[in-house]
C-alpha cells in the first residue's frame, strides 16, 4: 500500500509518460503528435521536480527564519529543460506550417500517400 | 492607421489597453527579481514577448509589427547572446576562468551580482526578441487565397 | 595564456559567430566568418589533443566553481579525438560549402544557414569537451535543434517531413536520456561525470540505476540510429542539403556513438554495463542486424544519398559490433571507425555534393556515364568507395583489420566471418554505382553539357579522399591515439 499511496508522484509521471509516447505513436495528426510530446517532456520536468522535495523543506528561497530546503538543483535543470521543450515545439510547428503549405495536409497517412515518405 | 472602433470586442480592447502596461512592469520586476523570489531571464523574456503578443491578438499586426520590426528583434536577439558571450569573456581577460564573476568588480559579491544582472538581462533580451519573432513568424504566414 | 582556457574557447568561438552571422546578413560575411571560427576551432582541437597526450587529462573548472559542484569541462583522449575530426570535417565542408549551397538553399536564408551551422558545430564540440552530464544534455539539444533546422532549409518538400520524423525521434531520445541523467541524480547526488563514476559502484545493485542504464542506452541508441532506431535517418540524410548531409553524417552520429562510450565505459564502467547487465549479448545481436539490414537496403536503392545513408547504418553496426567485445582491441577498433568512417562518409557526401550542384539530383539514371562528364568527382567517389569496402592502403581497411582482429582475441569466429560478408555486402552497392558511373552510356535526356565541379568545391573532398589513404598508409596517429584512449577508458573503470 505504501508503494501506491507514498510513491504516487512517481505514479502520476508514468501514467502522462505514457499518455504522451501513446499520442505521439498513434495519432496521425501532426499537429495532436505535437501536444502529445509535451505531455511526455511534462512528466520528466514532474519527475524531476517532486524528487527534489524535502519533506518539511520550504521553497528554495533564502529566507529567514526558515532552515530547512528543498534542493533547488532539479528546479534550475528542468527551467533549462522547459526552454529545450519550448524550442523544440516552437520548430515542430514551424514545421508543420511548412508542411501544410507544402502538402495542403497535416494528416500523416495523407502526407504519406503524396509521397511514401514517412 | 487606428483600427476602428468595434463594439463587439469593446471589453477585450479596453482589458487588454489596461493590462499591457502592467505586464510589461511585471515582467521587469520578475527580471531583476530572480534572486529573492521565482524570476530570471527567462521568464522575464517570455512575460514581456505576451505583452506585445497579447497587443497584436487584440488589435492586429500592424502597429505590432511597427514598433518590433524584423530588424530591430534580430538585432536585439543578437545582441543578448554575444552580451552573454562578452560577459563570459571579459571575465577571462581578467585572469579567471570563463564566466567567473568574481573578477568582474573590486569585490567578490559584488562582481557575482553584477555578472547575474547581465547574464540575466542578456538572456531576458533574447528570450523576449526570440518570442516575439516567433509569434510574427506564425502570424504573419497569412492567409492562403 | 590562452592556452589554459582552450576547453572552453573550443565551443565559444563558433558559438560567438553564430548570432555575428545573423547580424551581418551578408552572404560573404557569414561564410567567411564560419570559415574562420571552424578553422579556429580546428587548430584549437589538434592543440588540445597534443596537450592531452602530454600531460594527461585537462580540466577547467566554468565560473571559476571548483567540481563537483560547478561545471567541468574534461578532456582526455577520446575527447580530443572526437573534437579533433569534427572540426576537421567542419572546415572541410565549409569550403564546399560556399558554392555548393548557393543552389540548394534559397538566397535569403544563406546567413541564417550558416549562423544555425555554427550552433550545431558549438553544440557538437560542447557534447565532445563537457565533463557534466546535463551540460552534455543542454549541448545534445542544441545540436539536435540545429540538426533539424538545417535538414528543413533544403528546398524539397521531403525534407521537411524527414526533419519532423527527426526531431520526434530525436527529442524523444533526448527525453529518455534526461531521465536517465535525473535518476542517476537521485541516487548519486551529483551530474559531475568523473564524481559519477567514483559514487555508482556504491548503489549499482539498486533498480533505479538498472533502469537508468536502460533508458541512457535506449535514449543514445535512438540518437546513434542504432537498428532498430534508426528509421530517422535514411530520409535526413537523403533530402537535406549537400552541405548538411555531408557535415550530419560525419558528426553527428560520431558524436552521440561518443556520448555512449563516455556513458558506458567512464560513468557505469566495464563490469556493470557488459557483465551485470546483457548488453553483450544485446548489442552483438543489434550490430549484426544493422550490418547486414544496413547494407543489404542499401543495394536497393535508388538515390544515391539514401543508399549511402544505409550504409552509414550499417558502418554503425561495426561501430557498436567493437564495443562489445569490450576489451582493449574491440574499443580500439570502434574508435578508430569513428575517426575513419567520418572521414569516408564525409569525402562521399561531398562528392555527391558535387553531382548534385551540377545535375541538380543523385540518382542511378543520372550517374550513367558521369564518370566521362565529370572525371574527378567519380574518381573521388570510385576511392572513397574503396574506402567503404575496406581494399588494404585506406582507413577502412584498418578499421576491419581491428575489429576481426578483436573478434578471433575473442575467439569469436563467427562474428570475424560476418564482419567480412558484410564488407562483401558493400562492394555490392559500391559497385553498383561505379558501374553506372563507368560502364553505362549516358541515358539521352541527361546527356547534356555539364561539366566537371568547380575546383572550390572539389579540393575539399580531394582533402577527405587523400585523408583517407594517408591515414590508411601511416597509422600512427590513428591507432596510437584510439588504442591510448581504449586503454584509458577500460583503465578508469577497473
Amino acid at each position: 500500500m505504501s508503494v501506491l499511496i507514498g510513491h504516487y508522484n512517481y505514479w502520476i509521471v508514468i501514467f502522462l509518460m505514457m499518455a504522451g509516447l501513446y499520442v505521439v505513436i498513434a495519432q496521425g495528426n501532426l499537429v495532436k503528435k505535437i501536444v502529445g510530446l509535451n505531455i511526455f517532456q511534462a512528466s520528466v520536468f514532474i519527475l524531476f521536480i517532486s524528487m527534489g522535495k524535502i519533506e518539511g523543506g520550504t521553497a528554495p528561497i533564502v529566507k529567514e527564519g526558515m532552515s530547512l530546503y528543498s534542493n533547488p538543483l532539479p528546479h534550475v535543470l528542468i527551467l533549462t529543460a522547459i526552454v529545450v521543450g519550448v524550442a523544440t515545439t516552437a520548430l515542430a510547428l514551424a514545421l508543420v506550417v511548412r508542411i501544410n503549405e507544402a502538402y495542403r495536409s497535416v494528416e500523416e497517412d495523407e502526407i504519406h500517400e503524396q509521397d511514401q515518405s514517412f | 492607421m487606428r483600427p476602428p472602433i468595434q463594439p463587439h470586442n469593446l471589453v477585450l480592447r479596453i482589458a487588454a489597453k489596461m493590462l499591457i502596461p502592467p505586464i510589461l512592469m511585471f515582467a521587469l520586476y520578475v527580471q531583476f527579481h530572480g534572486e529573492t523570489g521565482p524570476g530570471g531571464g527567462f521568464q522575464a523574456g517570455v512575460i514581456f514577448a505576451a505583452a506585445f503578443i497579447l497587443y497584436a491578438l487584440v488589435f492586429g499586426i500592424g502597429l505590432a509589427r511597427a514598433v518590433a520590426t524584423e530588424r530591430l528583434l534580430r538585432v536585439l536577439a543578437s545582441l543578448g547572446m554575444l552580451l552573454y558571450i562578452t560577459v563570459g569573456l571579459a571575465s577571462l581577460f581578467s585572469g579567471a576562468n570563463f564566466l567567473d564573476y568574481d573578477v568582474l568588480a573590486q569585490e567578490r559579491m559584488e562582481g557575482q551580482h553584477l555578472g547575474i544582472f547581465l547574464t540575466e538581462l542578456s538572456i531576458g533580451m533574447t528570450v523576449a526578441a526570440v518570442m516575439i519573432m516567433i509569434f510574427f513568424a506564425f502570424a504573419e504566414r497569412g492567409v492562403r487565397p | 595564456m590562452i592556452t589554459q582556457h582552450l576547453p572552453v574557447l573550443q565551443v565559444i568561438v563558433p558559438l560567438l559567430t553564430a548570432p555575428l552571422c545573423l547580424l551581418a546578413q551578408n552572404r560573404r560575411f557569414a561564410w567567411g566568418a564560419s570559415l574562420a571560427a571552424s578553422g579556429t576551432a580546428f587548430l584549437i582541437a589538434a592543440l588540445l589533443l597534443a596537450q592531452t597526450l602530454e600531460q594527461g587529462i585537462i580540466s577547467y573548472e566554468l565560473g571559476g566553481w571548483s567540481t563537483p559542484w560547478g561545471i567541468e569541462y574534461r578532456v582526455d583522449t577520446v575527447n580530443a579525438f572526437v573534437l579533433l575530426i569534427v572540426t576537421a570535417i567542419s572546415s572541410a565542408v565549409l569550403v564546399f560549402a560556399q558554392r555548393s549551397v548557393t543552389r540548394e538553399i534559397l538566397s535569403t536564408r544563406i546567413p541564417v544557414f550558416y549562423a544555425v551551422y555554427m550552433l550545431c558545430l558549438a553544440g557538437l564540440l560542447g557534447i565532445a569537451v563537457t565533463g557534466d552530464v546535463f551540460n552534455l544534455f543542454v549541448f545534445m539539444e542544441i545540436s539536435a535543434l540545429s540538426s533539424y533546422t538545417l535538414i528543413a532549409l533544403s528546398e524539397q518538400r521531403r525534407a521537411l517531413t524527414a526533419a519532423y520524423q527527426y526531431l520526434f525521434m530525436g527529442t524523444i531520445g533526448a527525453t529518455f536520456i534526461l531521465i536517465g541523467i535525473g535518476l542517476l541524480y537521485m541516487m548519486t547526488g551529483t551530474l559531475n561525470m568523473h564524481d559519477l563514476s567514483q559514487r555508482l559502484p556504491a548503489v549499482t545493485a539498486t533498480r533505479t540505476v538498472e533502469t537508468a542504464f536502460a533508458f541512457l542506452t535506449v535514449g543514445i541508441s535512438i540518437k546513434i540510429a542504432l537498428v532498430p532506431l534508426h528509421l530517422w535517418l535514411p530520409n535526413a540524410y537523403a533530402y537535406a542539403p549537400s552541405v548538411v548531409s555531408a557535415f550530419i553524417a560525419a558528426t553527428a552520429t560520431k558524436v552521440a556513438f561518443y556520448v555512449l562510450l563516455r556513458f558506458l565505459f567512464t560513468i557505469f564502467g566495464v563490469s556493470f554495463a557488459f557483465k551485470t547487465m546483457p548488453l553483450n549479448l544485446i548489442f552483438i545481436v543489434l550490430a549484426l542486424a544493422a550490418m547486414f539490414a544496413g547494407s543489404i537496403a542499401a543495394i536497393f536503392q535508388d538515390n544515391i544519398k539514401r543508399l549511402l545513408a544505409y550504409s552509414s547504418i550499417a558502418q554503425i553496426g561495426y561501430m557498436i559490433l567493437g564495443i562489445s567485445f569490450a576489451s582493449v582491441t574491440g574499443l580500439t577498433a570502434a574508435i578508430l571507425h569513428l575517426f575513419n568512417h567520418a572521414l569516408m562518409k564525409g569525402a562521399l557526401f561531398l562528392a555527391l555534393g558535387c553531382v548534385v550542384y551540377r545535375l541538380g539530383m543523385a540518382n542511378m539514371k543520372q550517374m550513367r556515364g558521369l564518370g566521362r562528364r565529370m572525371p574527378w568527382t567519380m574518381a573521388a567517389f570510385a576511392l572513397g568507395g574503396l574506402s567503404l569496402i575496406g581494399v588494404p592502403l585506406t582507413v577502412g581497411f584498418i578499421s576491419k583489420w581491428y575489429l576481426v582482429a578483436g573478434a578471433l582475441e575473442r575467439g569469436w569466429w563467427p562474428l570475424a566471418v560476418a564482419v567480412l560478408v558484410a564488407s562483401l555486402l558493400s562492394l555490392v552497392y559500391v559497385w553498383r554505382v561505379i558501374e553506372a558511373a563507368y560502364f553505362q552510356a549516358p541515358l539521352p535526356a541527361h546527356n547534356d553539357e555539364t561539366g566537371e565541379a568547380p575546383l572550390s568545391m572539389l579540393l575539399p573532398t580531394w582533402a577527405l579522399i587523400l585523408a583517407n589513404f594517408y591515414f590508411g598508409i601511416d597509422t600512427s596517429l590513428t591507432v596510437g591515439v584510439a588504442s591510448s584512449a581504449a586503454q584509458q577508458l577500460l583503465g578508469v573503470s577497473e
